[in-house]
């Protein structure tokens, strides 16, 4: 877990999508702004967690990075080269770096291709292991690797229960062994106890093969148990980043507290206990409050949130919070948060 | 709690649909109680038959073809044998249902008011201006604000939390004495499903109502539930009160859900103890204990006797069925407490039996 040089940086990443009125002539009336100026690293060999609601744009953030998307402004430099600008060869060279894991295995395998096929896909698109007989080898390697029985190569998706389908797309995400793998909700739509199962597949590869992990996910106790680092998004910003351990032993930004807090405690012991309720729903990205963006469901605001943005800056405690009046320990305790520590 | 028994008794009820596949077995001999004002939780994952046993409780599965048996006493009274007629005076009256995804139980065309109406109405022969002033006050009641206005609204102009606040509002109509709440914030953010749980039971403070609550999420069911049922296969592994359930688990597969879940307290670096494979069919369904391909501790002849559901000790109400002698699963429960450690996994060919 060496964290000594990044392999990605995102620089002030933004990516409005406009909003149009009109059939034939369309003028822009608006925009989404589902990602509004977005900066992290993720260093070499680490795993950095994006969690938040819905909408917060976590997931806008992996296409943009993955190129999926265009971005608006910006840039994401991959070991030093901004992609932003890439196209044809060089932008196929440096896809070959970083892949993706999606969060329905349903529909991110094809239905009409075998399991072999599908994994074989990344060597023909990049033109490796030409032999046939020795890709077919590497691929049931790679089934191996995720735990799959490698004679199941011949066999379609629909054969495969939930967890299964997802170490097809896990083998596929490893076959040309990529620097970074993002995982975005990789465990959301898979029961329980199925949900351990791809968890520790993605543990146990990223210490096997080094790899670099983004992992985005909205439950809270997951991404703790998978992260070396945090960032917390709410409408296109990150409001909080730092050390898994001390984002969540001492949350400075209510809005994650406010999230802690409301995550269900598999304890009855503890039911009841005090918990602070934010009122109200997300605002709507197309129109994002005045100043800070949490200022309209924050317990803590006042005059100051609503006319001047707050930046990320040290808070003293690990991470980086983008609030002007960080939570204190007393006020955490008061929100019956319990702390690692 | 009741004075003159429990509010449902569901006894030994069994559940299956015909398919060209075979008979799926989706409920298969099932019995709990649930007293007046109490909260049971059902848990279980994908295909365990809970949502199955809580639709035919609301009478929900009959048109489906399903080959039901066994009984369902409401307030003294077999559902099962009641004709549809008065099956559908009893539903969103005595007890209402609520479900997993707001947005397809709204719909889409007619105004979220003219839809509350429709609920009062069905059941109370009241005017359309005294419904419509039901409507506003079921509305404030689920913490709507403004209600006078929103019930001019259509569903698409609710965000996710607020539809599933209609969703409530409607279930309470006609003050129900049961309320059925399938998954009812599994397609909601946390800080929203924070706000629902909250609602729910203040409303059933209010109330009084007695709740089903079906998840698969052991955070939610422990805030929730004065009881818990596990579900595995169609069946109850194992049954008691919320407390027991989390402190003392009895049945390895209770031990595997509450282990492979990632918690916000204790040592990050504990691995995860998944459970091997994965659900079975329930067209073929293993032989013995259902649950026996999957169990680290499972002996040759788990493999041929099916275990029945049975009290734990005498002193407590506590129920589970499982062949291990209660001195064994005392020993591997404390163990694994002690451990906190990952346990070795046992090895079941991955991709066997898909």
């Amino acid at each position: 877990m060496s964290a000594s040089e990044p392999l990605v940086q995102v620089r002030d990443l933004v990516k409005h999508f406009p909003l149009t009125r009109g059939i034939v002539i369309q003028h822009q009336v608006g925009a989404v702004k589902a990602v509004d100026g977005v900066s992290f690293e993720v260093m070499a060999g680490e795993t950095l967690g994006i969690v938040g609601e819905t909408g917060c744009g976590k997931s806008t953030t992996a296409r943009l990075m993955m190129r999926l998307l265009e971005a608006t402004s910006g840039e994401v430099r991959f070991q030093g080269t901004d992609i932003t600008k890439l196209s044809g060869g060089a932008l196929k060279a440096v896809r070959r770096e970083m892949q993706m894991i999606f969060q329905d295995p349903y529909s991110s395998l094809n239905p009409r291709k075998t399991v072999g096929s599908i994994v074989a896909e990344p060597f023909a698109i990049h033109g490796l292991e030409k032999d046939r007989a020795q890709r077919k080898r590497r691929v049931q390697e790679l089934l191996e690797l995720v735990g799959m029985n490698p004679e199941h190569y011949n066999r379609y998706p629909h054969e495969f229960s939930g967890g299964q389908r997802q170490r097809v797309g896990v083998a596929r995400a490893i076959a040309l062994s990529p620097k970074l793998l993002i995982a975005d909700e990789p465990v959301s739509a898979l029961d329980v106890s199925i949900q351990a199962q791809v968890l520790n597949l993605l543990r146990d590869l990223q210490h096997r093969l080094g790899l670099t992990l983004l992992f985005i996910a909205h439950d809270l106790s997951v991404v703790r148990h998978m992260c070396d680092r945090v960032a917390v998004m709410y409408l296109g910003k990150i409001v909080e980043i730092g050390p898994g351990e001390e984002l969540y032993g001492f949350p400075r930004h209510p809005y994650t507290g406010a999230l802690l807090s409301a995550v269900p405690v598999a304890d009855p012991s503890r039911r009841r206990a005090t918990r602070r309720l934010l009122s109200g729903d997300v605002p709507s990205p197309a129109n994002p409050p005045s100043g800070c963006r949490f200022h309209t469901r924050c317990p803590k605001a006042q005059e100051r949130c609503t006319l001047e943005e707050p930046l990320l800056t040290a808070q003293g405690t690990g991470t980086h919070a983008a609030c002007h009046f960080p939570l204190t320990r007393e006020e955490l305790a008061g929100m019956g948060v319990r702390s690692a520590r | 709690m009741s004075a003159a028994g429990p509010l449902l008794a569901v006894e030994d009820l069994r559940v299956s649909f015909s398919t060209e596949d075979g008979t799926v077995h989706a409920v298969d001999g099932i019995s709990y109680e649930l007293a007046q004002g109490a909260t049971l939780g059902i848990v279980g994952e994908s295909g365990s038959g809970k949502s199955v046993s809580s639709l035919t409780t609301m009478g929900l599965t009959r048109a489906q073809g399903a080959d039901i048996s066994g009984r369902i006493l409401f307030g003294g009274r077999d559902l099962l044998s009641l004709p549809e007629s008065d099956m559908r005076a009893i539903r969103g009256n005595d007890i209402a249902m609520i479900f997993q995804d707001p947005l397809s139980s709204l719909h889409p065309f007619f105004k979220i008011g003219a839809q509350l109406i429709e609920a009062v109405r069905a059941h109370r022969d009241v005017s359309e201006a005294s419904a419509r002033s039901r409507a506003v006050e079921l509305l404030g009641l689920v913490g709507i604000s403004d209600p006078r206005r929103r019930v001019e609204e259509f569903p698409h102009e609710f965000s996710g939390g607020m539809r599933q606040r209609v969703m409530i509002a409607m279930a309470l109509a006609n003050e129900p004495k049961l309320l059925i709440a399938d998954e009812p914030t599994t397609a909601l953010d946390v800080t929203v499903q924070a706000q629902i749980l909250a609602l729910l039971e203040r409303l059933q403070g209010e109330l009084g109502m007695a709740i089903v609550f079906i998840t698969h999420d052991l955070g939610v069911v422990a805030e929730m539930a004065d009881r818990i049922a596990v579900m595995y296969a169609g069946r109850i592994v194992e049954m008691a009160s919320a407390e027991l359930i989390f402190s003392a688990p009895q049945h390895p597969y209770t031990w595997g859900l509450l282990r492979s879940i990632p918690t916000l307290a204790g040592p990050r670096e504990q691995e995860l103890a998944p459970i091997p494979g994965s659900p079975p069919s329930l067209i073929k369904r293993p032989s013995g204990c259902h649950f026996h391909p999957r169990c680290a501790y499972s002996q040759p002849e788990h493999a041929v006797i099916d275990p029945p559901l049975e009290p734990v000790s005498l002193k407590d109400d506590h129920q589970v069925a499982c062949l291990l002698s209660a001195e064994e699963r005392q020993q591997i429960w404390s163990e694994l407490e002690a451990s906190q450690g990952p346990r070795p996994a046992p090895t079941v060919p991955q991709g066997a039996g898909e």
